[in-house]
């Protein structure tokens, strides 16, 4: 069914934009190029229906281990493992190119992301972080108190963000332009709520909040937290104040997909207390690349070569009992056409979570119920390439450009780490879709064509800069389907994905998922615990990073 | 009447409600533009015009005679004054300093003229119609224009044309209904009508006149700004470029700032190039970032060790000026057009990040850093990016705005300078246009700077001497150190000192 634009801003955008709409251009003056990109989701859909191939008694092989999924869980195990002499292994990637949600892409010469796009700087305590940062040359050094000091080049570069915000772009996230007393009163009584958490230790010194979340505590004070919302924690402590809660709410949807009434509390204060080092400090800085995370999954796949096979997809592991345990793996090339298979003693499941069920022979079965717990939601992000800077008022371009009055995020600019501050850009547009029911917001996404999708971008950007559809070239859309898990109230602390981080046979995960938020960290995190894991059975000799 | 007619002239009612409150909207923008605390000039605009209104619609009953022949000279009227309000005021305010006398003014006469419309034509009509259909189709087509404005107003009108060009357009509309009126209403005319409709034509000619020429009107109003005549305007991708003359003097001003002034501009790049030169011993590769004006290269040039001069500067347009514009080229000698001189036109912070080459001396002359885009040219990476092309013996100097009316910004650059690992001579001179003026001269290793001019290069020179060459390095008290953070690409501090101190000082 085909919308006519005014409901599809309606459903999009809201009703204000809807009505805008009437005055503004309409659809012909889209940009003249673009298409809806990535994602390869007719080989996912065509695995889901349980297409199986087999491949040829030839086209099977030995390898030591095997990593499935070349996302940041899957290049960070192969990372560890080639960082403790280990290079038996093969890394089996769905996509042409590995990095998942950490993708980074270039248009039009100009670098950019298409999903994470920065790294708060790591506390000391995270050793395999500031181990990689290290390796890539991002860290110069230690202070005073053994801390990792980041090169200038690689902290995001003030000004940071900017909120349009009543017309105007303001410099900053919150909006302090004509705040009541009853809203400052809120806004400080929240930072003191923040700084006790961030101050908080359990009986074995353990942080509150930290990463990655397993070194979280674990104490019934702290996991009470996830039994309610975020929002229903703001109005637990009477903390009424509008721009308040539109900042957690933003941060909710930035960080999860997920709005203020669907985060669970545990997960909202998680944001903003696991990343500051101190009470009242100000969060760390965050490390950025104009390509967003894409460096680092750069960094960690060009010395893999032939080893990460990418346009693999897995589409069946058969876990094998008996004297000899081990695992045998099924991959069909990019097309269909071609099948691969590897005899392992060791895999490592590197896929996003909730294709366990579809992809392990004997799982389903026993921990289905668990793994179904994994809800995720979508997003649809956009490049646009801009022949020139759009016409604004108010502060000048920032790195992260929010607007509050949006159900999207805004804008990164790609162009801003890198120093270009005139004349052609990217800006990465991101727009998490937070239906209640994950699959509904799957299907709407899904339903979109690429004009339809143009036209809420330009629609919604339109608002802040009024000239910005002469000045789009192309505009790329990405549809994420399963974008990130989402940590609802109940969720992080549940037995069942606490559960799910166990192997299975032979089989291991590791996968952001299994942290219950989806970050570039616990990703990370989680290859690498997988990796030591997977020395330590071998017996091979390693210091732990973790 | 006949209905066809009836229906046009709704449209009238429309157009004309629609220019009203354009008018009163450009008033209100253009105040809260010039004037700042948009809230208050809104506010204040709304209440006159309304008030005005009032005034116009009382004012209409004394008009007895004559009617449609009124309504058709106060269309006219409206139009001339409504459709040059914008221009007007933009003239005004460079001119005058009691502005907003003019402003509200404007706004007054604009809003009892079109306070005297609808009554007029409602008279006008009342003979030929029902009475009570005739107020309710007028208001109901007055209050859709209204609404037809507003929307019109911030989504297409401003973007798209900006204020003075929507004013004059505005303005024609008014007088087309005006001319037009005396077609539509002849029956209810007497008298000639030639000299009327000329002067409608008229005043159409005269805006439209006007639109041609936004662009210039829009040039016209900002020289105003302006302490002398203006004689050179350029709008290139990076910068607005504009020359001044007087007396034989003229004035560079890049985005309104004064660049130099050439009645002692010669103090600045003397000041500014030889400390640095001197103190890099026999200098023979020099890099210039800013500076296209091509003075500091004209300075550098009389430094007879000087093999090659790469000049970077991001905009070519300024270059090309210092190479074509005749009176600049006289004053930096065709120093831009010497064999020894190339021009790169790149962002210098990026052609640093990838310049394979090294250099003895370098000259940083950049616009005080009044932006984000200018002020990452004065951070740690910045500085150690150029550290990286230097060689061990080399020296640098930087031009730091004013130690007396930014002291933290000035410090804030000697420090950062010092945490990018250089050991940092701050200095400072006088400039008459500019006043005391700030100066960082930049070395990579410690050591004394040398004690004097040598007397060849002295005989080049207008303003240093020994004595003054001595007494550049001996900071008043007013300008002395203060406490400062240090400015980063990710904290940006010195765009905020600067910003704080320069505000506090206008
Ligand atoms: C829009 C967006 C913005 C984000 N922004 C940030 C941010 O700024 N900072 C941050 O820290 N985090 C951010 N995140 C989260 C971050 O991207 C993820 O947490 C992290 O990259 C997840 O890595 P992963 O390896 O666990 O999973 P994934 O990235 O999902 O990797 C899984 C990989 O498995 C592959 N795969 C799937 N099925 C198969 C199969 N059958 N066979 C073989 N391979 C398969 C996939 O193609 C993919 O490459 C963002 C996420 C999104 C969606």
């Amino acid at each position: 069914m085909e919308l006519t634009r005014r409901e599809l801003l309606a459903t999009f955008l809201g009703a204000p934009a809807a009505l805008a709409a009437g005055c503004s251009p309409p659809v012909q003056s889209l940009p003249l190029e673009g298409a809806i990109v990535g994602a390869s989701a007719a080989i996912g859909h065509r695995l889901r229906d349980g297409v199986r191939p087999t491949p040829a008694a030839d086209r099977w092989q030995n390898v030591g281990v095997v990593i499935v999924g070349g996302g940041i869980a899957g290049l960070a195990t192969a990372w560890r493992l080639r960082r403790a002499g280990f290079q038996d292994f093969v890394v089996l990637e769905l996509e042409p190119r590995a990095g998942g949600t950490s993708r980074g892409d270039s248009l039009g010469g100009i670098p950019c992301p298409w999903g994470a796009h920065y790294v708060p700087a790591p506390l000391k305590e995270n050793g395999a972080l500031v181990a990689l940062l290290d390796e890539m040359g991002v860290l110069e050094g230690r202070d005073g108190e053994g801390e990792p000091v980041v090169a200038e080049q690689f902290l995001c570069r003030d000004p940071q963000e900017r909120l349009f915000f009543a017309g105007e772009w303001h410099e900053g996230l919150y909006p302090h332009e004509g705040e009541s007393e009853a809203d400052r009163r809120d806004w400080t009584a929240f930072q003191a709520e923040i700084s006790k958490w961030v101050a908080w230790r359990d009986a074995h010194g353990r942080r509150a909040f930290t990463i990655p979340v397993a070194s979280c505590s674990d104490d019934a004070d702290v996991t009470a937290l996830d039994r309610i919302s975020m929002a229903d924690w703001l109005a637990g402590k009477n903390l009424t104040s509008s721009r308040l809660r539109w900042l957690a709410d933003y941060s909710c949807r930035d960080d999860f997909g997920l709005t203020v009434e669907q985060t669970s509390a545990w997960a909202g204060l998680f944001y903003f207390a696991s990343r500051v080092r101190t009470p009242w400090a100000e969060p760390q800085s965050l490390i950025t690349w104009p390509e967003g995370n894409g460096r680092i999954v750069d960094h960690l796949s060009e010395p893999l070569g032939g080893v990460l096979r990418s346009g693999w997809a897995v589409s069946e592991l058969v876990p094998k009992a008996g004297d000899e345990p081990g695992v045998d793996v099924v991959a069909v090339s990019h097309d269909g056409s071609d099948a691969l298979g590897f005899h392992t003693r060791q895999a490592v499941f590197c896929a996003p979570h909730y294709l366990a069920s579809h992809l392990i022979r004997g799982f389903g079965e026993v921990r289905g119920n668990a793994a179904r717990e994994f809800q995720y939601g979508s997003w649809m992000v956009a490049n646009l390439l801009l022949r020139d800077r759009p016409r604004e008022s108010g502060f000048p371009l920032a790195w992260d450009n929010v607007l509050y009055e949006s159900p999207s995020l805004g804008y990164v600019s790609a162009t801003h780490q890198q120093g270009i501050d005139r004349g052609p850009a990217v800006f990465t547009y991101y727009y998490p879709v937070c239906d209640d029911d994950p699959r509904a917001g799957r299907a709407r996404l899904a339903g979109l064509s690429w004009n339809e999708c143009a036209e809420i971008v330009l629609s919604d950007l339109s608002r802040a800069h009024p000239d910005i559809r002469g000045l789009v070239t192309r505009l790329d859309v990405m549809h994420w389907g399963h974008a990130m898990i989402r940590p609802r109230p109940g969720f992080v602390w549940s037995a069942a994905r606490l559960g799910e981080t166990q192997p299975f046979g032979p089989i291991r995960f590791a996968n952001t998922d299994l942290s219950g938020v989806a970050l570039f960290e616990e990703a990370f995190y989680h290859g690498v615990r997988a990796a030591e894991d997977i020395l330590r059975e071998r017996g091979i000799a390693f210091d732990t990073l973790l | 009447m006949t209905r066809a007619p009836l229906f046009l002239l709704y449209l009238n009612v429309l157009v004309v409600a629609t220019c009203g409150l354009i008018y009163e909207l450009l008033a209100g923008t253009l105040a809260s533009y010039v004037l700042g605390d948009s809230v208050t000039q809104f506010s204040l605009v709304i209440g006159v015009y309304l008030s005005a209104l009032g005034v116009g619609a009382w004012l209409s009953r004394f008009v007895t005679r004559h009617l449609v022949r009124a309504f058709v000279e106060v269309e006219l009227a409206v139009a001339l004054l409504g459709g040059t309000s914008a221009p007007l005021l933009f003239f005004a305010f460079g001119r005058l300093s009691w502005f907003p006398v003019v402003l509200f003014g404007v706004v007054f006469a604009i809003g009892v003229l079109v306070g005297l419309e609808l009554p007029l034509l409602m008279r006008i009509l009342k003979e030929h119609l029902d009475f009570s259909d005739l107020v309710s189709r007028v208001l109901a087509f007055d209050y859709i224009g209204a609404l037809l404005a507003s929307l019109m107003f911030p989504l297409f009108l401003i973007p798209r044309l900006g204020l003075v060009r929507t004013s004059l357009v505005f303005g024609i509309l008014n007088a087309l209904v005006g001319l037009w009126g005396t077609w539509l209403l002849k029956p209810l005319m007497d008298g000639r009508l030639t000299g009327l409709r000329l002067r409608g034509i008229a005043v159409i000619a005269l805006l439209a006149a006007g639109v041609a020429a936004a662009d210039r009107l829009t040039e016209l109003a900002e020289e105003q700004l302006f302490p002398h005549p203006v004689v050179f305007t350029r709008t290139t991708s990076y910068q607005r470029i504009v020359v001044t003359e007087s007396a034989g003097k003229f004035q560079l001003f890049l985005n309104g700032n004064l660049q130099f002034n050439s009645a002692d501009e010669y103090r600045y790049h003397e000041a500014l190039v030889h400390p640095a030169l001197l103190s890099a011993g026999t200098p023979r590769r020099v890099l210039v970032l800013g500076g296209g004006d091509g003075l500091a290269v004209r300075e550098i040039l009389k430094h007879s060790a000087v093999e090659a001069v790469t000049l970077v500067d991001i905009d070519p347009e300024m270059t090309g000026l210092a190479e074509k514009y005749p009176p600049l080229r006289k004053l930096n000698g065709a120093a831009l057009q010497d064999r020894r001189v190339s021009i790169v036109h790149a962002d210098a912070m990026i052609w640093l990040e990838h310049c394979p080459e090294l250099f003895d001396a370098a000259i940083v002359d950049f616009p005080d850093p009044n932006t984000y885009s200018l002020g990452k040219l004065y951070t740690t990476r910045f500085y150690r990016l150029l550290k990286a092309r230097l060689t061990p013996e080399a020296a640098v100097s930087i031009q730091c705005t004013s130690p007396l009316v930014a002291r933290s910004s000035f410090w804030c650059i000697v420090r950062t300078l010092e945490s990018a690992g250089f050991v940092v001579d701050p200095y400072q001179a006088t400039v008459p246009s500019f006043g005391v003026w700030g100066y960082c001269l930049a070395r990579t290793t410690a050591g004394a700077r040398p004690a004097e001019v040598p007397a060849e290069l002295q005989t080049h020179l207008r303003f240093l001497n020994n004595r003054t060459y001595q007494g550049l390095f001996d900071i008043p008290e007013d300008a002395s150190a203060v406490p400062v953070e240090i400015n980063r690409l990710d904290n940006q501090t010195l765009v905020r000192y600067y910003e704080a101190e320069w505000k506090h000082w206008n």
